[in-house]
């Protein structure tokens, strides 16, 4: 008799903390955890959990557009084989060229007592969604912990800098593009040297220099380049191409924008790059001689 | 003891789903529309059902979704807890209302628990979103609403939840 009633009504007097309790309880454990996670990495682990129960669905959303690129694959026409043999041609024929200048580079580099740059490890991951959340430029790969992916790891495509990983969960992990307001690259012109910082546009797709003074030598169709200076990403990567510089008098900074390099939008494949440590860290190190 | 476990099943299974379409890719123009799936669901289970999603339950949700979004934790699970402690306490109010006027306590309660709190919060990162088209996930979800609706009292009638 007590069973049945059980689950039909509800109790009179209820067990355990009242509900407007438990929503102040709540609430206030929400508060301190936004501002743990804002201020310091110690919710990763929650985090990383929480991306491995949605993985499946991450995977199940992207099903039927990993069927149609197989599909796709496996009905790839007869020229664009042809093509794409003979632009592999062309580019072994080329990469033999510069494994003899890197060969150089490094060893000019030594005489000059410069340190040595080397070049790092790459992976091909997989986009597996993109639009997190649309005032936000994200985007959730294939791949994480297990395939030894980490935080703060750069992500490159075929033409230049993507951006960077910022969560790693087991199966997958979620990078945050260089398009994003809150991100900013140090980069340097590689015309002249000049170095600066990019900003994300947002929405815009496009990247800002902001802190570039009226009298910069800057000009359109300038090709940016990562300076490495910030020690995360690699030196010397593509990053945009300056689009236009908008010049007032009035105004202390140059207005500059620039044009991404990479296909941020129009990607399914990316490089992660696992960065060998550059010769640079051991160098700063050292005890210096007086 | 059935009853109950078949109420957890449906529930879970209709979260589950409102995640699909959360994650699902939508064209750029589109995106700002998405309808809140996730909130809207769990409006219907605390109208229909009170007190079987309780506030924890929302928050729960609420962390998994800003896990899915990247968004800061706890963020959605702050505004999914006060959108269940809002419909748990009004159920009997909004449930007698016609459909259309529901739709309208629905934009309310999304409009003022999570796209506001979202607006402010993102506000104090320096990443409010300044485009008007933010707002438009609330229009978008009172249009879908009635969809919503009929879909999961089918299914609560369906699976005879009580």
């Amino acid at each position: 008799m007590r069973q049945r009633f059980e689950g039909q009504m509800k109790p009179l007097f209820q067990r355990g903390p009242s509900i407007t309790l438990r929503l102040l309880i709540l609430m206030l454990l929400a508060v301190a955890m936004m501002a743990t996670d804002h201020r310091s990495a110690r919710l990763e682990p929650l985090r990383a959990g929480l991306m491995l129960l949605i993985s499946p669905l991450h995977y199940i959303v992207n099903l039927p557009f990993a069927a149609g690129m197989r599909l796709r694959d496996a009905f790839v026409s007869r020229t664009s084989f042809d093509r794409l043999r003979e632009e592999r041609l062309a580019l072994m024929a080329r990469v033999q060229r510069y494994e003899a200048l890197e060969v150089e580079n490094q060893r000019l580099r030594e005489l000059l007592q410069s340190s040595v740059r080397v070049g790092g490890r790459t992976s091909v991951a997989e986009i597996i969604a993109v639009d997190l959340d649309p005032f936000k430029r994200q985007i959730v790969l294939n791949k994480g912990m297990r395939d030894g992916v980490r935080i703060g790891q750069p992500l490159l495509d075929a033409h230049g800098i993507l951006g960077q990983v910022i969560h790693v969960a087991p199966y997958t992990s979620s990078a945050l593009l260089i398009t994003d307001p809150s991100h900013a690259l140090p980069v340097q012109v590689l015309r002249n040297g000049l170095r600066t910082l990019a900003f994300g546009g947002g929405a815009s797709h496009r990247l800002d220099l902001p802190y570039l003074a009226n009298n910069a030598d800057i000009q359109p169709g300038d090709l940016l380049v990562s300076s490495g200076l910030d020690g995360r990403f690699p030196a010397d990567y593509p990053v945009g191409r300056v689009a236009n510089v908008t010049l007032d008098p009035n105004e202390p900074f140059a207005k500059v924008s620039a044009e991404p390099s990479a296909a941020l939008e129009r990607n399914r494949e990316v490089l992660l790059l696992w960065p060998e440590q550059p010769g640079a860290a051991a160098d700063m190190s050292a005890p210096r001689s007086p | 003891m059935i009853q109950k476990h078949r109420q957890r099943w449906v529930i879970s299974v209709s979260f589950a789903a409102a995640l699909l379409l959360t994650l699902l890719p939508l064209p750029d123009a589109l995106a700002a529309a998405r309808p809140a799936w996730i909130a809207m669901t769990l409006i219907y289970w605390c109208l229909a059902l009170p007190g079987r999603v309780g506030v924890g339950g929302a928050w729960t949700a609420g962390l998994l979704l800003d896990a899915a979004h990247g968004a800061l934790l706890g963020q959605h699970a702050l505004s999914f807890a006060l959108i269940a402690y809002v419909a748990t306490r009004l159920h009997l109010g909004i449930r007698l209302l016609p459909l259309l006027q529901q739709a309208l306590a629905v934009g309310v309660l999304i409009l003022f628990f999570e796209q506001l709190p979202g607006f402010w919060i993102k506000g104090m990162l320096q990443q409010a979103p300044w485009s008007l088209s933010y707002w438009l996930a609330t229009p978008a979800s009172m249009l879908v609403w009635p969809v919503v609706y009929f879909t999961l009292r089918h299914a609560r009638r369906r699976y005879r939840l009580a």
